[in-house]
């Protein structure tokens, strides 16, 4: 008797507590889409935020919305792109890559003043002048908020300027958005030429300021036959749709500024 | 009565806090403090639940006894925890899919949080009445997202610390943080309510 009472007890809670529930999945059912959880499988889950919504799983949302192309993540690369573009049954093109790159190349000739503060770029520029201790106004800080920023380890300060490592970077653009000077910019990873310079100042006071910094001179600009380069408020500018890679400006930079890379002919 | 039920819950919340002097939901408490929006939503559910699972065992003990089946109770209140778990899982799904998606398998585990059936069990134990046992649940809840929030406050300070030794990183130096918050409220021990 006891043992009957104790089963039926038991099953009568159940059952009541299953019928409560299936009445609340309908009550609280949710459209789901099966490709989502497909895509955000393909994914590579790492929520970086490149793709401009809130995590791989709010990019995986858009895309089966439709509100977001195939092509959305970009530390994923063509690779993802591709097996999105089969969960959505359409063609993925081919993307170019962009990789981060630090218009600074250190070398600053001294500071305005000691910052014995908490090491973070974003902290430096809050005290004394917002441009932070570095003698140079616009240069980089080297406190490497870009490099804690970013997920892939393509960031590292030397010379006192952070320098990205473009096999490393997926061009997740995390540390465009960390570095408190607007130092970083995306550039195609076959750039030939690069300029990591953002001075503003006259030749004059830059030289008193950094010892690589643009000065102005304009012989680059001269140079280019294609017009790629120009020195646009105080620093060379670098038109890469116009840049044919000769290399002509790098070798009459006086200040060794202008930089050729090695990817441009991989 | 309403005496009764300010003692009950503030020496809930403080003096006999669930995590930091009976040391129930650890689990939980280590897993999700990491950030504090997802450390507030875990105490938030974790309260929800609690709450009414006091409310609903209260009755369920109620049935139990009034049969002679009290050594039922354990299982039938897993039970109810169970289902109460399902419930909230479907709600925050429609209504708050980023606090969902943010606590991940720990809203299932309130399931088998052992600070929910604690709470229950006790109630049942001390033979409390029905809002005696439910401002107790809610009591004990408020604790857990007291304990919860402070501790995942402290963390994210300690992420940005970089003094912690190597060995210490992680989950050893969050146990020795949150020791030493059980010790400071050990201090509450010493008060007397009402």
């Amino acid at each position: 008797m006891n043992i009957l009472s104790a089963v039926a007890v038991l099953a009568g809670l159940g059952g009541l507590f299953g019928l409560a529930l299936a009445y609340a999945s309908g009550v609280f059912f949710v459209k789901t889409d099966a490709r989502e959880e497909r895509i955000s499988e393909v994914l590579p889950g790492i929520n970086c935020g490149g793709c401009g919504f809130a995590g791989c799983g709010g990019c995986a949302e858009a895309i089966a919305a439709g509100r977001a192309a195939v092509t959305a993540c970009i530390p994923g690369g063509s690779e993802t792109a591709a097996k999105v573009a089969g969960i959505m049954g359409v063609e993925a093109e081919a993307q170019e890559l962009r990789v981060a790159f630090v218009r600074c190349a250190g070398g600053s000739l001294g500071q305005k003043y000691e910052y014995t503060g908490v090491k973070d770029c974003l902290a430096a520029t809050l005290t004394g002048s917002s441009a932070g201790p570095q003698l140079c106004e616009q240069g980089c800080l080297g406190f490497g908020s870009c490099a804690a920023a970013c997920r892939f380890g393509a960031l590292r300060v030397e010379n006192g300027a952070a320098v990205v490592d473009a096999d490393l970077c997926t061009g997740c653009g995390q540390c465009v958005s960390a570095c408190p000077k607007k130092l970083i910019d995306m550039i195609p990873y076959r750039a030939a030429v690069t300029a990591p310079c953002s001075g503003c100042e006259k030749g004059s006071v830059t030289r008193k300021r950094c010892a690589s910094g643009c000065i102005g001179c304009g012989k680059c600009e001269k140079l280019c036959e294609h017009g790629a380069v120009r020195i646009i408020g105080g620093h060379p500018v670098i038109d890469y749709a116009k840049c044919v890679g000769c290399g002509e400006c790098v070798g009459a930079c006086p200040r060794q500024l202008l930089r050729t890379t090695p990817r441009f002919r991989s | 009565m309403l005496s009764r039920i300010v003692s009950v819950s503030l020496s809930a919340i403080l003096a006999e806090n669930f995590i930091f002097s009976r040391f129930l939901g650890i689990c939980p408490f280590v897993g999700v403090a990491g950030c504090r929006d997802t450390a507030v939503g875990m105490g938030l559910a974790v309260t929800f639940v609690m709450s009414l699972a006091s409310a609903v065992c209260w009755w369920v003990d109620r049935l139990l006894t009034a049969l002679g089946l009290a050594y039922l109770q354990t299982l039938a209140f897993i039970l109810v925890i169970a289902s109460l778990v399902q419930f909230v899982e479907m709600f925050l799904r429609k209504n708050i899919p980023s606090l969902y998606r943010s606590l991940g398998i720990y809203l299932p585990l309130i399931t088998t949080n052992c600070a929910v059936l604690g709470a229950v069990l006790l109630n049942a134990q001390e033979g409390s009445g029905f809002f005696e046992s439910v401002f107790f649940g809610a009591a004990a809840g408020l604790g857990f997202l007291l304990a919860i929030t402070l501790f995942a406050e402290v963390r994210e300070r300690l992420d940005y610390s970089a003094e912690c030794p190597k060995c210490f990183e992680g989950t050893p130096i969050s146990l020795i943080t949150a020791a030493l918050i059980a010790l400071a409220f050990m201090g509450f021990r010493g008060m007397k309510i009402l």
